[in-house]
């Protein structure tokens, strides 16, 4: 078997700033103190003209990038998720969200796999208080191609984006030569009758390695990899339920306000079927290697399996 | 500034106060003292500041106001309507339901409104990256930003402070609307921002005090600022809440609340006073 090449999503978003650069010759790229971190530092160096460190102020930044945006430019912000979607909520909400400025913000180190660094840095709430804002998008990539070519998608999307990454270096499976992103379009990983696998961003690897697992003991599972958060690919998941009428979501989130909770919002109403949600169960992490912590609460392959013979019974 | 200038802004300025006092009884809601206080200064920067075109709000090279202090919408309104972005008629309809005027300015559906504003300490950043967008594109629009002296509470005032100074925008100039009232009661009792000018000082900024409901002040600090490179210039208006309609002025309760008719009768007939006086 070949050695499987890791590799963090946010270095995606990096890449993806660099190949914007090219083409984009007026954007901007901001950050706030993070750059080495969230990767847009690579931006800086090859456009330092065009990069705005704000200082440790991601509330000013995403207003400033409000203000950036209305005057016609492409405009990227970037930050840890715990402070681009956390403590800049409002700020995102009043004035990115509600004169829906085409800001698009890059958020790293989201979930517990930011590992040592805490309870305060793992935010498992993001993609919750992004979805209540009217209009945005959201992108939640499941490796680094995945998220190089959302990155670069996201220049063209209408109004603002919230794209989510990770810190932690997880198999890339996509191959960079012929994938394509699509906005809000499910990708379906496996087929199979028995149940229905729907995941996102780090969790969509186990996802498959789950079902292939499940497929040795006979049970077949629909793996979708939902990259787009909002708006959903509702059509997919309703025509899957209705096949299978069992579903798993998996998420690096909290089980309340994420794709668990989109997704049954969405069967809830359509085509009522039990769901099972892998996520944080209401709570809060704490320190250790990102393995560990995966291990930990559940984010494997294994608790997949698991819950997927509990909803199967 | 010359006699007929001076009138001219004096009748634009007073018909704005007519439009807060129209806009706010019409909409039994509203803040009608902190939009009188910049009546003033919005009829210097849209008469004889700001380069606009009403036929052409969005046009890329205008110069850009941003009403920090985002309550004051009925002063803004009712000075975009007499600059002809949309007709003063909807001053009637201000926050009704459906209606073009929202509570707070709204740039999506609004013409003229060049942010999105109200909840406070937004607006000075919002501006602070058009004036740093221009900058870089090499383009000379101008950035305008009006603050409540209660606003500049918010520390992100301060973040963008900082980030203005830093960054030399010298292409913005924020007005600080110090009429020393808030909600709760005098700034200077609630929770004091003075010295306000040591302050913007303090973070690299050109800063002119003036008495903020005196035009010929207003244009003399405008032309400073506009003249001042390498620092953006804070200019601390030193204003009366309420300024134009004699039972407003100062008075703290007339920050968020609507004139009733009997007041609105009394309003108007003040401001109409004021108005022929001028006009002779």
């Amino acid at each position: 078997m070949a050695d499987v090449i890791k590799k963090a999503t946010r270095d995606g978003y990096g890449e993806g700033l660099i190949e914007l650069g090219k083409k984009y010759k007026d954007m901007i790229v901001m950050d706030a103190d993070l750059a080495g971190a969230t990767r847009t530092g690579k931006f800086k160096s090859a456009y330092p003209e065009q990069f705005i460190d704000c200082g440790i102020a991601e509330g000013n930044m995403m207003s400033i990038a409000a203000g950036i945006a209305s005057t016609g430019r492409l405009v990227f912000a970037s930050s840890f998720a715990m402070f681009a979607a956390g403590r800049a909520f409002e700020q995102v909400r009043n004035s990115i969200g509600y004169p829906h400025l085409p800001v698009k913000i890059g958020a790293t180190h989201a979930g517990i796999s930011v590992g040592e660094d805490g309870a305060t840095h793992q935010c498992n709430e993001d993609i919750a208080l992004m979805r209540t804002i009217p209009g945005m998008t959201i992108i939640n990539p499941a490796d680094a191609v995945e998220a190089k070519a959302a990155v670069i998608a996201a220049a063209e999307i209408e109004g603002p984006v919230y794209m989510r990454f990770g810190r932690f270096a997880v198999p890339v499976f996509n191959d960079e030569a012929t994938y394509k992103f699509e906005l809000g379009k499910a990708i379906k990983l496996n087929d199979g009758d028995d149940v229905t696998i729907v995941a996102t961003g780090l969790m969509v690897d186990e996802a498959v390695k789950a079902a292939k697992k499940l497929k040795e003991e006979g049970i077949n599972a629909d793996v979708f990899n939902i990259h787009t958060i909002k708006p959903l690919d509702e059509e997919s998941i309703i025509a899957s339920a209705k096949k299978t009428g069992k579903v798993v979501t998996v998420e690096e989130h909290s089980v309340i306000g994420g794709l668990g909770s989109a997704v049954c919002d969405c069967l809830a109403e359509n085509y009522p079927v039990k769901v099972k949600k892998i996520g944080m169960n209401d709570q809060f992490g704490m320190s250790g290697s990102a393995a560990e912590l995966l291990e930990h609460y559940g984010f494997s392959a294994y608790n997949i399996i698991k819950s997927v013979k509990e909803i199967i019974k | 500034m010359d006699n007929s200038t001076k009138k001219e802004l004096e009748i634009f300025a007073t018909k704005v106060r007519m439009g807060v006092i129209e806009g706010t009884y019409c909409a039994k809601a509203g803040h009608p003292g902190g939009s009188l206080s910049i009546a003033d200064v919005l009829a210097y920067l849209y008469n004889g500041e700001m380069n606009i075109d009403p036929e052409n709000p969005d046009s890329a090279d205008r110069d850009r106001l941003v009403l920090s202090k985002g309550h004051a919408a009925p002063a803004l309104y009712a000075a975009l309507a007499l600059k002809g972005y949309f007709s003063t008629d909807e001053l009637k309809t201000l926050r009704h339901k459906g209606a073009l005027l929202q509570g707070h300015p709204d740039m999506k559906h609004i013409p003229g409104v060049d942010m999105s504003t109200g909840s406070l300490g937004q607006g000075i950043s919002a501006a602070c990256g058009m004036a740093i967008s221009g900058k870089m594109a090499g383009k000379d629009y101008r950035v305008y930003t009006i603050l409540g002296d209660g606003e500049i509470q918010e520390g992100q005032v301060w973040e963008a402070a900082m980030f203005a100074g830093f960054k030399k925008l010298d292409n913005l100039v924020a007005f600080v609307d110090f009429n020393n009232l808030q909600i709760d009661g005098k700034m200077t009792d609630v929770m004091s921002d003075l010295p306000i000018d040591e302050k913007f000082k303090a973070f690299n900024w050109n800063v002119i005090n003036i008495d903020g409901n005196n035009l010929e002040e207003i244009e003399n600090a405008y032309k400073q600022a506009r003249e001042f490179k390498g620092k953006p210039t804070c200019i601390i208006g030193k204003t009366i809440k309420g300024k134009g309609v004699s039972f407003m002025e100062d008075v703290c309760s007339w920050h968020g609340v609507a004139p009733n008719e009997e007041q609105y009768n009394d309003a108007m007939k003040e401001l109409k006073a004021t108005l022929e006086g001028l006009e002779g």
